[in-house]
């Protein structure tokens, strides 16, 4: 299976208000063609749905209770209750794919985007989101919704609070930071070209962040 | 896409009245922003010391003593202002406080059930029919932990005792 190599990330814009509040917070995002011939809502083909079997074996009732001690995991349990948020009710990314591994006995399909998307976030702890580039204008960046603002450019899109922490992009919000993606934004079975971000937060290496985009651009790109 | 909003902009009256000259951030204002800046950032650090006691109770205690439900207010990322962010650092405090004397007291419990299972095995005639549960020893199994008669009714009448464990969970 080959792969074009996936680009180089590049760090999202922040508003000084979040830069001086949340110094360590980074966004870094990479736009990739998606090479697979599989629909992205679809079933995964044989090698990610290996993948995902190896990872449910991999991940057993132990680890889910002591990812919160992990160092990854528990900086975004830290970053969540720094920007106003009880990682007790809304789970970070990775315990709430650990627990609902617990509840359904396995890492059980979602289709091939979620699957990829499942696979970078169980191997490095980071959480990564992909968007429709094609709907985007401009650069990701993060910063606070205004009052009145909405969630993406669809004909009825949600209300944000103000004040609320968003990836935006020069237009308007396209998702919650850590939330919801704006439904005019979602990646649809054949979009050809996808924007993935991640969101660093304090305390994770460079690295991971790097890897976790990494290794989602991968086995998107792979023909 | 943002627009900075003047500080100490004034719409000028009518009548062509002049408007006083708006007036520039003072010194002191900016000393008090970075006061207020500085004491958020020290809040956030004690929120994550506390956080990272808590996960390790929860972590190294489960499943004896559970991660309790936070019930705190729900609401999406925001920036929290300095009072919410204290909020935040009472509550997990006092967490922290309850979550640490369940921990005390389990650790009690269970140091009780280690020195009642020396006694059964150094003396199993003493403590016929004493059952310790491998959970109050601490272990995740469900064993137990039990004196019995060796040969049942022969081992009654000629009084050998034994401490067996139990084949663990059905």
């Amino acid at each position: 299976m080959s792969a074009a190599a996936p680009p180089d990330p590049v760090a999202g814009w922040r508003t000084p208000e979040v830069e001086r509040e949340l110094p360590g917070l980074r966004l870094l995002a990479c736009e990739i063609e998606v090479g697979r011939r599989e629909s992205l809502t679809g079933d995964s083909p044989p090698d990610i749905e290996a993948r995902l079997r190896e990872l449910s074996n991999r991940v057993r009732g132990p680890r889910a209770i002591g990812v919160r001690r992990e160092p990854v995991p528990a900086a975004y349990r830290v970053f969540f209750r720094h920007i106003g948020m009880d990682p007790d009710v809304d789970r970070t990314p990775m315990e709430s794919a650990m627990l609902e591994r617990m509840v359904r006995g396995g890492f059980l399909s979602g289709g091939l985007l979620d699957d990829v998307l499942l696979i970078a976030l169980m191997d490095t702890g980071v959480p990564v989101w992909a968007l429709d580039a094609e709907r985007l204008d401009g650069s990701l960046g993060i910063r606070t919704a205004a009052d009145g603002e909405q969630l993406g450019r669809s004909p009825d899109p949600p209300l944000l609070a103000e004040g609320r922490l968003v990836v935006a992009d020069s237009r308007s919000p396209v998702a919650v930071l850590f939330g919801p993606l704006a439904p005019s934004h979602c990646p649809r079975a054949r979009t050809p070209r996808l924007a993935l971000y991640v969101v660093q937060v304090p305390g994770v290496p460079d690295l991971y962040a790097e890897e976790a985009l990494w290794s989602a651009a991968n086995a998107l790109q792979a023909r | 896409m943002f627009q900075e909003q003047p500080s100490g902009g004034h719409v000028a009256g009518t009548g062509g009245a002049i408007a006083p000259a708006p007036l520039p951030t003072t010194a002191p204002a900016r000393v008090a922003d970075e006061d207020e800046r500085a004491a958020r950032a020290a809040l956030r650090a004690q929120i994550a010391r506390l956080e990272s006691q808590l996960s390790g109770i929860v972590a190294e205690r489960f499943p004896f003593i559970a991660a309790p439900s936070a019930g705190g207010p729900a609401g999406g990322p925001r920036l929290p202002g300095l009072g919410e962010l204290e909020r935040c650092r009472d509550r997990l405090a006092a967490r922290l406080q309850e979550l640490s004397a369940l921990a005390e007291r389990r650790t009690e419990h269970e140091r009780r059930a280690r020195a009642l299972l020396e006694a059964m095995k150094l003396e199993p005639g003493r403590y016929r029919y004493y059952r310790v549960p491998v959970r109050d020893l601490g272990e995740g199994s469900c064993g137990v932990w039990e004196v019995r008669p060796r040969l049942g009714v022969i081992g009654m009448l000629a009084g050998w005792w034994e401490l067996t464990l139990s084949s663990g969970c059905p």
